[in-house]
């Protein structure tokens, strides 16, 4: 067997063995934080082995998303939350009966899927020069609806978050704040400051 | 690499089976992307400090030579300007005490500093330092780049974690939210030339830059190349905790943030993780805007040419990197609130702006004048 290939293979099991590893280290650690930790792991050990798919592009932004986003995210919940921190959580509940059968459910759909699958060894077509590029202009017109929904979606989610953070009382204000000048502008009134006040451009556009 | 493995098969073919070969060569190449970073590490810490004692009208380190080999020791001849310093500063640090804290999380604890070189060790493997002179052309390595460098956020933030102090934690949720935060206006300003190179492979955007003998740099692209260099190190002093942004140094406010309970060599490894990433940073930012290793001279055929990219490469890195000294050497420290403002609502839109108006260029470029 040649050479390059038999290092392939001994690079994917090495990052299969790896991804599976720490995968298991993330539901079976009592530390939180550690499990954490495994994750990244995990991510890493995917990462890998789309590199040896020679998908380099979905490689980089596995690591740069999942690695240097999502986890910093939950490690700072972690750190932030006092009561996780420190405390040694059980890791199974007692809804095991539940989950066992779930499980297998879920594991026998996708040994079926694999069974059934159609393996492609090479791509029909030649690897554009510039994959990214390609890519990039895929999203802009066959798919670019599901993209704009998807950021919509981030969009909403990052306002929810800003609403939910801010403190209730500053927000019952806010809102408290806003009414007031409803009312003012539907009297007639004029804000306590003259000039360029919403008062005034109210009365402009009567 | 696949001439590195011919090389060596002609050579030692006739002993060895193939495939030992094969590890060969690239043991071969590891150790060098492995060496070569110590002892720029070490040249640089020798630079900054000597940089650093003139800007404060000092002398700095300049007794460290070759003394042991000099016959006449009492007359400091061999001194080269204290250029074995570094040495001496290792060894120091190899005979320091290793401390952990009581209660720390020991295994993570000393997974960290190690962990912290990594990702620049990795990241030395796409840097192209001269014609045909990168271990691995990844067609997307500036993603790459960003990508692995963005680990040390994380490894920041187990290394503060795990030495259970409050200043070491406060220190690192400091600078990884610093971090966070400039790699947004960083990677918006890093995607400027990769539009006008039109890829993502560190080697074809320095290959981009080769006109009019090699001057043809994305700083000269002038506002947008220039605004988007700029823009790029101010984000990326910031994203390696450099001076002005050196928040994580504020000895009076939280000692020495995540470091604080490192001693030893595992604290000289944070302190190289970070000397790497500075290097890095001068080193990306001439790939992208002054032309990598272009320059007069690399057109000439045969070693020379070789010769003279290597050179004009390093000149360009090192004159950044004086920058960067002088600008520690005179530049007082941000707060916090100014330094999360001046990312949120300076930079970004700054960026975003430039980033949207070099797309309509380059479209318009490619439309209508070819």
């Amino acid at each position: 067997m040649d050479v390059n290939v038999v290092l392939s293979y001994v690079a994917f099991f090495a990052l299969a063995g790896l991804t599976l590893l720490s995968a298991l280290a993330v539901v079976t650690l009592r530390n939180l934080l550690r499990s954490a930790l495994a994750l990244v792991v995990t991510f890493i050990g995917v990462a890998g082995i789309y590199l040896l798919l020679q998908a380099e592009f979905i490689a980089a932004v596995q690591v740069l998303l999942y690695v240097g986003a999502v986890t910093v995210l939950i490690l700072f919940a972690i750190m932030l939350t006092e009561r996780l921190m420190e405390a040694r959580l059980r890791q199974f509940t007692g809804k095991w009966w539940l989950a066992v059968p779930l499980v297998v459910l879920v594991l026998a759909l996708v040994v079926v899927a694999l069974l059934g699958a159609v393996w492609v060894e090479r791509p029909k077509e030649a690897l554009p020069t510039e994959p990214v590029a390609s890519l990039g202009e895929v999203l802009m017109t066959r798919y670019a609806l599901p993209f704009e929904i998807a950021s919509v979606l981030l969009l909403v989610a990052m306002v929810g978050a800003i609403v939910v953070a801010w403190p209730i009382r500053d927000r019952l204000k806010a809102v408290e704040e806003m009414e007031k000048r409803v009312i003012r502008a539907k009297a007639g009134w004029k804000e306590e400051k003259p000039g360029t006040s919403e008062g005034e451009r109210v009365e402009v556009a009567r | 690499m696949e001439l590195l493995i011919q090389g060596l098969e002609s050579l030692l073919g006739v002993f060895l089976p193939y495939w030992v070969v094969v590890l060969l060569a690239f043991a071969i190449v590891i150790t060098i992307i492995l060496l070569f970073p110590t002892l720029l590490f070490m040249l640089m810490t020798w630079l900054l400090r000597r940089g650093i004692a003139r800007i404060a009208d000092r002398i700095g380190p300049n007794r460290v030579g070759l003394g042991p080999f000099n016959r006449e020791r009492t007359r400091q001849r061999w001194t080269l300007w204290g250029l074995m310093q570094p040495i001496a500063d290792g060894i120091k640090m190899f005979t320091k005490e290793d401390i952990v804290p009581e209660k720390a999380d020991r295994l993570l604890h000393r997974i960290a500093p190690i962990a912290a070189i990594v990702p620049s060790f990795l990241v030395f493997a796409v840097i192209p330092f001269g014609k045909g002179l990168v271990a691995t052309d990844l067609n997307v390595g500036i993603l790459y780049v960003v990508a692995v460098s963005s680990i040390f956020t994380l490894v920041l933030l187990v290394a503060g974690w795990s030495s259970n102090n409050k200043y070491s934690l406060l220190g690192a949720m400091r600078t990884a939210a610093q971090m966070i935060s400039y790699e947004v206006p960083m990677v918006l300003s890093l995607v400027v030339p990769v539009l006008f190179a039109g890829s993502l492979s560190l080697n074809r955007i320095v290959e981009n830059q080769g006109a009019w003998l090699g001057l043809r740099w994305h700083i000269f692209y002038f506002p947008l190349g220039t605004l988007a260099f700029i823009t790029y190190f101010i984000a990326a002093l910031a994203e390696i905790n450099h001076t002005p942004f050196d928040l994580v140094e504020a000895d009076s406010e939280i000692v020495a943030g995540y470091v604080t309970e490192y001693s030893g060599m595992k604290f000289a490894l944070f302190f190289m993780g970070e000397f790497l990433n500075a290097f890095l940073v001068c080193a990306l930012a001439t790939i992208l805007f002054l032309g990598g290793w272009q320059g007069p001279g690399v057109q000439l055929g045969g070693a020379w040419g070789y010769l003279f990219s290597i050179f004009w490469f390093f000149l360009k890195t090192f004159a950044l990197y004086f920058l960067l000294i002088w600008i520690r050497g005179t530049w007082p420290r941000l707060r916090v609130d100014q330094l999360m403002h001046f990312a949120w609502k300076r930079l970004v839109p700054v960026t975003l702006v430039n980033l949207l108006l070099s797309g309509l260029v380059v479209i318009v470029v490619r439309t209508f004048l070819s």
